[in-house]
């Protein structure tokens, strides 16, 4: 009997080991999950679908005998559908890593999940800094931004300009809160003043009464800690209230460029904002645009879409160089090794703590006389060297630090 | 000057002139529902759909076609009518025997397939819509724009002029009584299939009407109606099913109650209809204005 049994376990640790030497199930199997059908479809959805497949098609995974498998869910913006897709996906159907996620809520309980199941979690979408902060995970990068950044590109240029009284509108969830707390952060290091804050619910719709709140605090500065379709209704109602034309300023923290597309440049002209990545900012930009358009229904590629791309091909090569996914912490420490590049990102590090590091870009949005047409939204205004656009690796409160 | 609970005067008064504009889409949504409640039966889940499919029409007739706000403010609501006819015709009519229920899932279906062919079109962002009437007075305590100020007037008359058609002319006892006794009326020789369809399409008229409105205001986008319906739905639970006034009046309450929490607790503006709801239902189940049936 205990023979037997020594043999079986034996035989259990071979075949683990076995296992391990290549990819599990034979597929990296990638999972997209996203807004496919709320306020966030456009700015995340098919189009990091289709640019997590693009990845993989550029990246030559089949000539290099690797075989690679996408597929996506919808999480509603919703924690709770978010959780139960990903651990369907984990447990079920042998997927070994969650890509995109928007939403910080529905990010974080992924990436306590992925911790969990020790597999790979690559964050593009979700903007919430305590990803890479106290809720840092051995399994997760966190590619594309974060709020630290927004906030220090966006909150340092409009402080430095003279707006130094702020009043905060922001979505009442993780990503809202996170963005508020470290604007406010820059905000008063620099010697600015906060005068008051707002939390709506999420989603909303009618930001009349808010925007009337931060009216009457007379501060110069409203900053909208919001995103999407909320940002977009902020500040098309913000311009109807007089907000603007009364000499107080909007600062928009996280915009995109499907929300410019939407608000039309007459409507968003002058707003100032910190963005990765933007189409028309080089050569290999516009290429990547020029294909993702015609199979997006024209829209262009948000810097979430280049962050998934970008991700998704540092990941393969990581898998190809360790030759597994199985251990998906592993997978996260040579992600962390190699240095990375792509085209669209250039090269760049992946920290101790899960950050990737590269430049930011502080943007403004064109007026219509200066635009060539649709999509020719943006002017550089300045870029942030990749050494300042992030928080310090000290600062975070990472436990994997040190 | 006084202040209550830190909040000075002036500034409630423009939240509650705030409250009272956002009511007024609520208004005019429920009234659609209870008019179509009132005589079809049917609970129409599509309601949101065809606020949405008014505000996406005003942005065709607009950029397609070159007509401005006020042509679509007349052209929309007939137009986005028409589909809720055709759509009475073909679906609706097989229903009004069947429960509730019925009509409210084929309602609620076709609802989730014109958003999802809408954002398939559209994308999920949504597309600008200019403002018609840009500028606005300062009434002292807030800064109120032209705009919202033609929201709610002309919101307020629609509501009353329906409430007056239905209530006071021949037309509307004709409709009350063939909501009482279809066959009756019939039997006097009045076309009762004929008034359903046209009431339907009245409804859906006046969600795609309060689409319009809320086109210049909001972001013109395909969510834009199911963020609404279920607010809508529940100004009309607590108003009183099929209650014309009780809808207009509720309407425009719960705006004011929803404003005023966005003063003292914002954090709570998405949930005080449904606390409300709740509280109405269990004092009086058939709502504020309505009857037991």
């Amino acid at each position: 009997m205990r023979t037997r049994m020594m043999l079986l376990s034996a035989a259990a640790m071979l075949a683990a080991g076995g296992a391990q030497a290549q990819m599990s199930d034979g597929v990296v199997k990638i999972g997209v999950l996203n807004d496919q059908s709320g306020l966030y479809a456009d700015l995340t959805g098919q189009g990091s679908v289709w640019s997590a497949r693009k990845a993989i098609e550029d990246f030559g995974a089949a000539a290099k005998g690797l075989k690679v498998e996408v597929v996506f869910a919808d999480h509603q913006n919703k924690p709770d559908v978010g959780s139960n897709v990903v651990r369907q996906w984990y447990d079920v159907d042998k997927v070994d890593v969650v890509v995109d996620v928007p939403t910080s809520s529905v990010a974080l309980a992924v990436n306590q999940i992925t911790k969990e199941k020790n597999k790979v979690f690559l964050v593009s979408g979700a903007a919430t800094a305590d990803l890479t902060g106290k809720a840092c995970s051995p399994n997760t990068v966190h590619w594309t931004y974060d709020t630290w950044a927004l906030a220090n590109g966006t909150a340092n240029a409009v402080v430095k300009t003279g707006g130094d009284s702020w009043f905060f509108l922001t979505a009442d969830y993780a990503f809202g809160h996170a963005l508020e707390r470290d604007t406010e952060a820059v905000v008063l290091a620099r010697g600015g003043k906060v005068l008051g804050k707002v939390r709506h619910p999420f989603p909303g719709t009618d930001f009349s009464s808010f925007l009337l709140q931060a009216q009457g605090s007379k501060a110069k500065v409203i900053g909208l800690a919001n995103a999407g379709g909320d940002t977009i209704n902020s500040i098309k109602q913000a311009g109807e209230f007089g907000i603007t034309a009364g000499g107080q300023s909007i600062a928009s923290l996280l915009l995109f460029i499907t929300d410019v597309h939407a608000l039309g440049l007459k409507t968003a002209q002058g707003l100032v904002f910190t963005e990765s990545w933007y189409w028309d900012l080089n050569d290999a930009n516009r290429a990547f645009a020029k294909e993702f358009a015609p199979a997006n229904k024209g829209n262009h590629p948000t810097m979430i879409h280049a962050g998934v791309y970008a991700a998704v091909t540092h990941y393969l090569k990581a898998v190809t160089a360790l030759k597994s996914d199985a251990d998906g912490a592993a997978v996260v420490k040579q992600m962390k090794a190699l240095p990375t590049e792509d085209k669209l990102f250039g090269k760049g590090t992946v920290r101790a703590d899960g950050r990737k590091v590269h430049d930011m870009y502080l943007f403004e949005v064109k007026k219509p006389a200066e635009s060539k047409g649709p999509w020719d939204y943006y002017k550089l205004r300045a870029t942030i060297p990749a050494a300042e656009a992030f928080r310090p690796l000290k600062d975070g409160g990472c436990s994997l630090v040190n | 000057m006084f202040e209550l609970l830190g909040v000075p005067p002036q500034a409630l008064f423009g939240q509650l002139l705030l409250g009272l504009i956002n009511g007024a889409f609520y208004a005019m949504m429920s009234l659609g529902l209870a008019v179509i409640f009132g005589l079809l039966n049917v609970i129409n889940f599509t309601h949101g759909a065809q606020y949405m499919m008014g505000a996406f029409c005003a942005w065709m007739l607009l950029e397609w076609a070159g007509i401005p706000y006020w042509g679509a403010l007349v052209l929309a609501p007939v137009i986005v009518g028409l589909t809720g006819i055709v759509l009475e015709r073909l679906f609706l009519r097989r229903l009004y025997h069947l429960d509730h229920l019925y009509g409210l899932l084929l309602t609620f279906g076709l609802s989730l397939i014109v958003e999802g062919l809408f954002r398939r079109e559209f994308g999920s962002s949504g597309l600008p819509y200019g403002n018609p009437m840009p500028g606005g007075t300062n009434l002292g305590f807030m800064f109120l724009p032209h705009y919202r100020a033609w929201i709610i007037v002309f919101s307020l008359a629609i509501c009353l002029a329906t409430w007056f058609v239905i209530e006071r002319t021949k037309l509307g006892s004709y409709l009350r009584a063939a909501t009482e006794r279809p066959e009756l009326v019939q039997a006097f020789g009045i076309n009762v299939p004929r008034m359903i369809t046209l009431t339907y399409g009245f409804g859906v008229g006046l969600a795609a009407l309060a689409g319009v409105l809320a086109a210049p205001a909001y972001n013109v986008s395909p969510v834009m109606g199911s963020n609404l319906i279920i607010v809508v739905f529940a100004v009309v639970v607590i108003g009183g099913m099929g209650s014309i006034m009780g809808s207009i009046v509720t309407g425009f309450a719960l705006g004011i109650v929803e404003g005023l929490t966005k003063v003292f607790y914002p954090e709570a503006s998405s949930t005080v209809i449904f606390i409300v709801m709740a509280i109405v239902l269990l004092l009086r189940p058939a709502g504020l204005f309505g009857t037991q049936r």
